[in-house]
């Protein structure tokens, strides 16, 4: 990654957003920089998802600004890559499912085989690579959306909730995942309402209640001295099942 | 009853014996609807995939206007092509009316809006399920619609297998533009509407049944290959 390629601090300034007249996220100012991993914390219906898709540009904020230090839209979109909860493969190979977001993303030809055959390594599907991505294994699926987002090599990777619909052995191999993407120094912006996992991938905690940022702290602080009620609440209602 | 044994036995006699009349009615009529399917394969998929993601005003009143058109009336179309290719015709020049390119133009026409309509149904339903993500990958527009298409392929053969059935089954376009001619224009559906009326009635039959065998063939082939891809690809 050069420098010059960079295009965080990402800035949320008053952003809103509303459907059906329903303030879905309510004015969230916050300043995401390089470095710490970031965990969206929220119980269900907090509004995590859509405020990562306001992050990633998936949606348009209805009031209110989302603003990346790099300006240009295109340098925006290439260095930035999401995983979505339910994996979106296409019906074809493992490998072609990399090459294809490869190709999109304008990668040269003859780098996208490569690139995509050591993607598939760094999550461990490298056997996989020709078959059908459609009849993987729901971890193995979602290994390889995680295989496809870090082909790209984005600045910032975006996951949503990306182990809620998998048994706890497939989770721990995402996890693995994940922290391997965060130590060779990817930003990593995760929404979850899991707090063993916040504890596992996190650096720092937003966490989110009815639309709003009521908290922002380090993951320690946050579970042992939570400084909002809300935030207490949650910590101690969720800590049994963690 | 008698007579419906020997009209069938008849039938089954001239398939039999690959009667020579019988076999170039059933080569013209594949021959037209299945060019017909071509041609309205190639301008339907784009367009029903192009309404499918696109976002334009007055996009629902397209959508609705092309699924109404699914139930066109054949001897309309019929019409409306005769009175294109007629000599007084805007493309009368062309001579085409009376010939087998004419009851092509009817009959793509005449399946364009079905296979159209069918294709932004199924495009429409996958791009609910692969928006956020080709979006996020960065595919847009004419791409991310090609890639959408390629992707739900097997489920687009139905459309296609649609237009087909009903490009060989229809028998008011192809009778107008085409004038069932001896051996010039005579598809199976024209024939077995004179035949009847005629009288000669193990022609008709057994075109009728060539047909309906045809017909059942086509949609058993298409069936497997989609069950075959499903269990390939998921």
């Amino acid at each position: 990654m050069t420098a010059a390629g960079r295009i965080l601090p990402l800035a949320l300034r008053e952003a809103c957003f509303a459907a059906g007249g329903r303030a879905i996220i309510d004015r969230i100012s916050v300043e995401i920089a390089a470095g710490p991993s970031t965990m969206i914390l929220g119980a269900n219906g907090a509004g995590k998802s859509v405020l990562m898709r306001l992050m990633h540009g998936l949606l348009a904020p209805s009031a209110g600004e989302v603003a990346w230090s790099d300006p240009d839209p295109e340098r925006q979109r290439r260095l930035q890559a999401m995983v979505f909860q339910r994996p979106v493969l296409l019906r074809r190979s493992a490998l072609a499912n990399i090459v294809y977001a490869l190709k999109v993303a304008r990668v040269a030809c003859a780098e996208r085989e490569r690139l995509a055959a050591e993607a598939l390594e760094s999550v461990g599907l490298a056997h996989l690579a020709q078959r059908p991505a459609r009849v993987l294994s729901g971890g193995e699926q979602q290994r390889l959306a995680l295989a496809r987002a870090w082909a790209l090599h984005p600045e910032v990777l975006f996951l949503d909730e990306p182990t809620a619909s998998l048994d706890p052995s497939a989770t721990r191999e995402i996890e693995r995942v994940i922290q391997a993407f965060d130590a060779a120094g990817t930003k990593i912006i995760m929404a979850t309402h899991n707090l063993g996992q916040v504890r596992r991938l996190g650096d720092e905690v937003l966490f989110i209640h009815q639309g709003r940022l009521v908290e922002r702290a380090p993951v320690e602080q946050f579970f042992s001295r939570p400084a909002s009620p809300e935030a207490a609440s949650f910590v101690k209602g969720e800590l049994p099942w963690k | 009853m008698e007579a419906l044994a020997q009209a069938l036995r008849g039938a089954l006699d001239l398939i039999a014996s690959g009667d020579r009349a019988l076999v170039e009615i059933v080569g013209l009529s594949l021959e037209v609807s299945l060019s017909a399917v071509v041609f309205a394969t190639l301008l339907g998929l784009p367009l029903g995939a192009g309404i499918a993601i696109g976002r334009f005003p007055g996009r629902r009143a397209v959508v609705i206007l092309l699924n109404a058109l699914m139930g066109l009336p054949p001897v309309v179309v019929g019409l409306f092509v005769y009175l294109m290719l007629s000599r007084a015709g805007p493309l009368g020049a062309l001579g085409l009316l009376f010939t087998p390119p004419a009851m092509v133009i009817a009959q793509s026409i005449l399946i364009l809006p079905i296979i159209a309509a069918l294709c932004r149904q199924a495009v429409e339903d996958a791009w609910i399920e692969y928006e956020e993500q080709l979006r996020s990958l960065g595919a847009r527009g004419a791409g991310a619609a090609l890639t959408l298409v390629w992707d739900i392929r097997y489920s687009l053969v139905t459309a296609v297998l649609a237009g087909l059935g009903r490009a060989s089954a229809e028998v008011g376009a192809v009778m107008i533009v085409g004038g069932n001619i001896d051996g010039v224009t005579r598809v199976m559906t024209t024939t077995i509407a004179l035949e009847t009326s005629k009288g000669d009635l193990p022609l008709a039959l057994s075109l009728g049944i060539v047909l309906i065998v045809l017909v059942i063939a086509l949609n058993a082939i298409a069936h497997l290959v989609k069950d075959a891809a499903q269990r390939r690809y998921g």
